[in-house]
């Protein structure tokens, strides 16, 4: 069976959040960039989990620049095989999703991460979907192979649904269906020579950019109650917060 | 006209699709046309949505829409909206609205925005706001395409009833076959709101020590009807179920009260739930994190304070009985 992971790269979670060209632009200087977490501890551990199962391989692609390629690497430490990299700015979850279709024909399935953990999109995977006309789950919080069917665990509101779907096949992945790996050394040494291909973009549309970016209102400040006057606490939520 | 997919289960809405039709509403005011909705299967109450500002109820009925399979449903949103000549269609950014969005886009070949939390504006260009940067920062992103989709952030828009019950129409269109087979489903107990929909929140962190401890913190949540929530490492050492974990890399929430004990407000956990309303800390570290964020502090041995808040409320909740 052969994989495609999706991976993005996002801002390290406590890197600081900064604007430039007049607050169109996020600023990207002196930011600590890791592998987009759902990407990482989740889909492709559970495609490299598959592949030490049933055989096959493991293909990451990423829709970035060459920066991006500290990522890629890693990726390929923790058990990708090889790694596509369509040389472009993912401007968009629409122009992201051409790049990985026009990449994907050959695969049997395509594993997103459930959104990144910057922009919350949740948008390529269904979009890779649609372009490619196959079934698409979201969510998954557990998947596992048969032959060419898979048995796909996914969260709905309260609850989760088992399905059965045969390739080809989208599906993205949430928490649960893995559990992070940390990289040896031994694969830090292999995913050096491993291949790296870089592709030029294929066309794409971006219909979305952002006007401006804006910072959040500060909030008032803190309010500490009284740890002996627990019915103050309840009447400021009651009449103050209108929260009760 | 501006398309809302009303999502029912069993015939009946939820606040999510009320919220989308609400917005469904506003965004067409200013965009100076009307909202229809639709629904897909049991639409015995339909009807109900001219209440909260569909002027027009379009009704889905097909085998093949059997159980929620993006594919299909992507295929009859897509067709109504092409149908109906829709310029904008809106979804709950819930678990079927973020399956389909992607999927509707590209169908329409729409510029999409996923978690939208406030009205678009249309002044020379549309626009519509959302959060990024795990709340630290508000983006305003513009649509060039003639034909756009949205998803709508929970808890947004207050759905109120500005109308009345309409009759609902049939419409037809064209619905492939599912090629996912639904195995099981699996509903957790209980009665509270799924998180991602709650109102109020009741939240614990590492400072509970044992799972054993819980207790307090469920009979703070039943005292308000609030349902419950915890941090990542919480969640992680199996001390609570992976559901319940909120923050970047969890649900991300924003209910009207958020109440967080032993939690020390990692910017992580930050992220997933500084948008709330109103944030309540209870934490006995006067220099926690979580101070800067919250609305209201409690500096103090939660296992003494979180029974005597849920009194309180009992107490307060009593008075206004009688
Ligand atoms: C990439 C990444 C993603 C992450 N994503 C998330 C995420 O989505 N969500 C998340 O929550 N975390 C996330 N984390 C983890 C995060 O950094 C913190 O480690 C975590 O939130 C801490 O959990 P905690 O507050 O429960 O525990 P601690 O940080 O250990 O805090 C416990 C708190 O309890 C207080 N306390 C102890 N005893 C008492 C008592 N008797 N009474 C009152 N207070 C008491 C202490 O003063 C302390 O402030 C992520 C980390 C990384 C690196
Ligand atoms: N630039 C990119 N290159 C490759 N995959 C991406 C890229 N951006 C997003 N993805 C994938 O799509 C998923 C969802 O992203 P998003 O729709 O942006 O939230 C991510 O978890 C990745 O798996």
């Amino acid at each position: 069976m052969k994989i495609l992971v999706c991976i993005s790269k996002t801002p390290e979670t406590t890197a600081k959040i900064a604007f430039k060209d007049g607050n169109t632009a996020y600023d990207e200087s002196g930011v600590q960039f890791i592998m987009n977490p759902y990407d990482e501890w989740y889909a492709l551990v559970r495609a490299v989990e598959l592949k030490e199962a049933n055989g096959g391989t493991v293909t990451v692609i990423n829709v970035g620049p060459a920066t991006n390629d500290v990522v890629i690497r890693k990726a390929l430490a923790i058990g990708a095989d090889d790694a596509i990299r369509v040389d472009a700015e993912p401007t968009s979850a629409m122009f992201v999703a051409q790049q990985i279709a026009a990449q994907a024909s050959g695969f049997d399935l395509v594993m997103t991460g459930k959104e990144t953990i910057d922009y919350n999109g949740s948008e390529v995977g269904a979009m890779v979907a649609e372009l490619l006309e196959v079934p698409y789950v979201s969510y998954a919080t557990a998947i596992d192979m048969s032959g060419n069917t898979a048995t796909v665990t996914r969260e709905i509101e309260g609850g989760n649904e088992v399905s059965e779907v045969t390739t080809p096949l989208v599906i993205s992945a949430a928490k649960g269906m893995a559990e992070q790996r940390i990289p040896n050394m031994r694969g830090i040494m292999m995913a050096k020579r491993k291949p790296l291909n870089v592709v030029a973009a294929a066309g794409g549309d971006n219909l979305v950019k952002v006007a401006a970016f804006a910072l959040p209102a500060d909030k008032a400040g803190v309010k500490m109650i009284d740890p002996d006057n627990m019915d103050e606490l309840v009447r400021l939520l009651q009449e103050e917060a209108k929260v009760l | 006209m501006v398309l809302v997919y009303a999502e029912s289960h069993e015939g009946k809405f939820k606040k999510a699709a009320l919220e989308a039709v609400a917005y469904g509403n506003e965004t067409a005011k200013v965009l100076g046309t009307e909202c229809a909705a639709v629904v897909i299967g049991d639409a015995n109450e339909a009807g109900t949505l001219g209440q909260y500002g569909a002027s027009a109820v379009h009704h889905i009925s097909s085998d093949n829409l059997a159980h929620f399979d993006s594919q299909t449903y992507a295929a009859a949103l897509s067709g109504a909206a092409t149908a109906l000549g829709a310029k904008v269609v809106i979804l709950a950014h819930n678990s079927a609205g973020k399956s389909l969005a992607g999927r509707i886009a590209v169908k329409l070949s729409a510029g999409c925005v996923t978690a939208a939390n406030a009205v678009p504006t249309n002044d020379g260009a549309f626009k519509v706001k959302k959060n990024v940067f795990a709340g630290k920062a508000v983006a305003d992103y513009q649509i060039d395409s003639d034909v756009k989709v949205l998803t709508l952030s929970g808890n947004s828009i207050k759905p109120e009833v500005v109308g009345a019950d309409i009759t609902v129409s049939p419409l037809s269109v064209d619905v492939p076959a599912s090629k996912i087979k639904v195995i099981s489903t699996n509903k957790q107990q209980g009665d509270t709101a799924p998180l991602p929909e709650a109102e109020l929140v009741v939240s614990a962190g590492r400072g509970m020590k044992d799972p054993g401890n819980w207790g307090i913190i469920e009979d703070l949540a039943n005292a308000i009807g609030a349902t419950t929530a915890c941090s990542r490492p919480v969640a992680d050492i199996g001390w609570r179920p992976h559901h319940e974990h909120v923050g970047q890399t969890g649900v991300a929430i924003k209910p009207n009260l958020y109440i967080a004990a032993g939690i020390s407000g990692a910017i992580q956990h930050l992220a997933g739930v500084n948008s709330s309303k109103c944030i309540v800390v209870i934490n006995k570290d006067p220099e926690a994190p979580f101070f800067k964020a919250a609305d209201y502090g409690v500096c103090a041995d939660l296992f003494d304070v979180v029974p005597k808040l849920t009194e309180a409320i009992k107490k307060a909740k009593a008075k206004t009985i009688y």
